[in-house]
């Protein structure tokens, strides 16, 4: 998507520049993590979808801290920018929310034998991705993109705040009241590991930095269009007053 | 700051005063939480020894539910009557409003968990009157109350209303219920060797929560 | 063709207003809702001892217009100041010198007369609450009934009492939509009293209608929306109801 003007073209350079960024990265990271790294001793093969699985739930909640912090700053400058901002980071923070459930569901089928279970991650990760569908949801609502946007953010703002909480509260639920525990990630990490996840890491961020862009450039155009619009009707509206 | 407190009141009085003429959300509330809780009995097994658990959670669930009920219904009266835009007339601070609104809601939430827990406690034989439940009662309620007093107006201002309520509150509202229930249960099985960190975890939330529902409540009246 | 004057501040020889500072001030106030915009541009000066009416078709902005003063809405650019106050900055001064009428009645259906009355007197921190309770019953031609619930009184009791709330607390600024509709003819006497006695002490009135008589009788100023623009601005003594009638439905 392009946007007119000085603007557009810095923006879409720096989507390109970090679209290639983000392709070599990830493209490394994922050899390091499918190929180089060492096979997990208790997991097998299976475990290699660690590299992909966990920088996608670091995009998630990164996303998400995005969102809450945009919100706060919609509700104190009321510029739409910043709404901007927070509901194209949500939106991105969605997918990658369901990807992260999708792929640790994936992940856990072989390794626990069970496509689910109540553990304090897993279930955080789905309450997440309940409050982001909150967020579109009361948007789809609210009438208009002021109200949309003041109350998508007061939904971000609470869920932020909330979601370590949650984490906290099963968390407790689970030892409080015995349950099979189960870690997702074992003792130390050979070297190997570690790098190809760093790698994976870096390249899924870059990832989100470029799908932003994109989506930034997007929302903004929504946005134009509605001041053409506007501005369209102003102009009839000048029209028959004169006549 | 005496007068923000006695505005506070007074919007409590008019809550109360119009609920006790008549008794709309009450009566509603007050059948639906107890019909709730008879299902649950059917529904799981409330009679056998681990019924004190499964009676904990069918009992907030119940309460949880008449509260959106509750909520919804308020709200909806408040913007049908337009008297919504009547208190925002006023020369008082938005928050003031607020704290009016979530102590009426708190109120009618609680009595109807008052009555309704010694009517469980009857129907499945658990030893229900004991200080402590109170202070979970309190505590589990005002985390509902706060967050939703401002979700409701919200929700109340979009197309869909009621709807949209559960929907919002039930994630964000999951470490009130998952405390609650633990800290009844610990509670009404007597062994409530851990039940501090439950209350502490409840207290936290009731208090972040009331602050953020309490600043961002002008934003969200805000037309 | 018709030639109505066009906005010449004439208001204030009219008016004899009490002071030249202008209660109301609003300035390019334009309010704007996503693809639509509702108010264009508006500049208007409202003074003490003024009775402004505000006509227009329906949709021509007349009621944003009032919520806007009434700080319910806020304006998408633009100032309004009320009585020395900025809308914006200090809303809740503001509130307190504006007493509104519109078609909901704000009144609290189950409780009665002086409940409703006391609600809002301790909301708008009245002094002598008591006494101005009784003095705005008796003012509105309710005082018989101080102790029936709302639910009981018909259309245009209610609109009376919501008169009554809206002076309650003595405000500069009083703001009607359509207060006409809906009042019986009790009321109707009742809210020209109260105006004009409202008017006597230095308050300034804007008032909506589509009652033209009404508005050229009560009014001493007669302000057209169109389109979200103010193109008339003029005394009631220079207009002829049947030309205003003619313009109004040119829309």
């Amino acid at each position: 998507m392009r946007t007119s003007g000085a603007r557009g073209t810095q923006l879409a350079n720096l989507g390109l520049v970090l679209g290639v960024l983000a392709g070599i990265s990830m493209a490394i990271g994922l050899y390091l993590g499918l190929v180089y790294a060492p096979m997990d001793a208790v997991q097998g093969n299976a475990q290699r979808i660690f590299y992909i699985h966990v920088p996608m739930a670091w995009v998630a909640f990164l996303a998400f801290f995005v969102v809450f912090v945009a919100g706060i700053m919609y509700l104190w400058k009321r510029e739409l920018i910043w709404d901007q901002v927070a509901r194209s980071s949500a939106e991105i923070g969605l997918v990658f929310t369901t990807l992260v459930l999708v792929t640790g569901s994936f992940w856990g089928r072989p390794i626990w034998g069970t496509w689910w279970t109540w553990d304090a991650r897993l279930t955080t990760t789905l309450l997440l991705w309940f409050i982001f569908l909150g967020y579109f949801m009361i948007r789809a609502y609210a009438g208009d993109r002021g109200r949309a946007a003041t109350f998508s953010a007061v939904i971000g703002i609470i869920g932020f705040f909330d979601v370590p909480i949650i984490y906290l509260s099963v968390n407790w639920w689970r030892t409080l009241h015995p349950q099979a525990v189960i870690t997702l990630s074992g003792a130390a990490m050979p070297g190997q590991m570690v790098w190809a996840l760093m790698v994976c890491l870096l390249g899924f961020t870059l990832l989100y930095a470029y799908l932003m862009v994109q989506k930034l450039a997007i929302e903004q155009a929504k946005d134009k269009l509605i001041d053409y619009q506007f501005a369209l009707s102003e102009r009839e509206a000048e029209g028959v007053t004169a006549a | 700051m005496r007068d923000a407190m006695g505005r506070v009141s007074v919007v409590v009085w008019k809550d109360l005063l119009t609920e006790v003429r008549t008794k709309e959300l009450f009566g509603g509330m007050m059948i639906f939480a107890v019909l709730t809780i008879i299902t649950f009995n059917f529904a799981f097994d409330l009679t056998g020894t681990g019924r004190a658990a499964s009676g904990a959670g069918a009992m907030w669930v119940a309460f949880n539910f008449a509260g959106f009920l509750g909520l919804g219904r308020s709200i909806a009266l408040e913007r049908d009557r337009g008297s919504l835009d009547g208190l925002l007339l006023c020369p008082v601070d938005r928050g003031t409003i607020f704290l009016g609104k979530f102590i009426g809601n708190l109120l009618f939430i609680t009595l109807v968990e008052l009555i309704s827990v010694p009517i469980f406690g009857a129907l499945f034989n658990l030893d229900v009157i004991q200080a402590t439940l109170l202070l979970v009662l309190v505590l589990g309620t005002v985390g509902f109350a706060a967050i939703g007093t401002l979700l409701a107006v919200m929700a109340a201002s979009t197309r869909a209303r009621e709807v949209l309520l559960p929907v919002l509150m039930f994630p964000i509202l999951l470490p009130v219920i998952i405390a609650s229930v633990r800290a009844t249960t610990m509670i009404l099985t007597h062994e409530t060797g851990d039940l501090l960190p439950w209350l502490n975890l409840l207290g936290a939330y009731d208090v972040l929560f009331l602050a953020i529902s309490y600043l961002v409540f002008d934003r969200v009246v805000e037309e | 063709m018709i030639s109505l004057p066009q906005r010449p501040p004439t208001s204030a020889e009219e008016a004899v207003p009490v002071s030249r500072v202008p209660r109301v001030k609003i300035e390019r106030l334009s309010k704007r809702y996503e693809r639509r915009g509702v108010l264009r541009s508006i500049d208007l000066e409202l003074f003490g001892s003024e009775c402004a009416v505000l006509l227009g078709a329906n949709g021509a902005g007349k009621t944003t217009l009032l919520r806007i003063l009434a700080t319910l809405s806020r304006p998408t650019s633009g100032s309004v100041t009320i009585a020395g106050h900025s809308s914006l900055r200090s809303a809740q001064a503001v509130r307190a010198q504006v007493g509104m009428v519109a078609h909901q009645t704000y009144l609290y259906d189950d409780l009665t007369a002086s409940e409703n009355l006391h609600f809002f007197a301790r909301m708008y921190s009245v002094a002598d609450e008591r006494s101005r309770i009784d003095e705005v019953l008796f003012l509105v031609g309710l005082i018989s009934r101080r102790d029936d619930r709302v639910r009981t009184f018909s259309r245009g009791m209610q609109q009376r009492l919501a008169i009554g709330r809206a002076i309650l607390h003595r405000p500069a600024l009083l703001l009607l939509d359509e207060p006409d509709s809906g009042l019986d003819r009790e009321g109707a006497r009742v809210l020209e009293r109260i105006l004009a006695y409202h008017a006597a002490s230095g308050g300034t009135v804007l008032m909506t209608t589509h009652d033209l008589r009404l508005g050229l009788t009560v009014g001493n100023r007669v302000l057209l929306l169109e389109n979200g623009k103010l193109v008339l601005d003029a005394p009631a003594s220079e207009l002829r109801e049947e030309e205003l009638d003619e313009r109004l439905s040119r829309r």
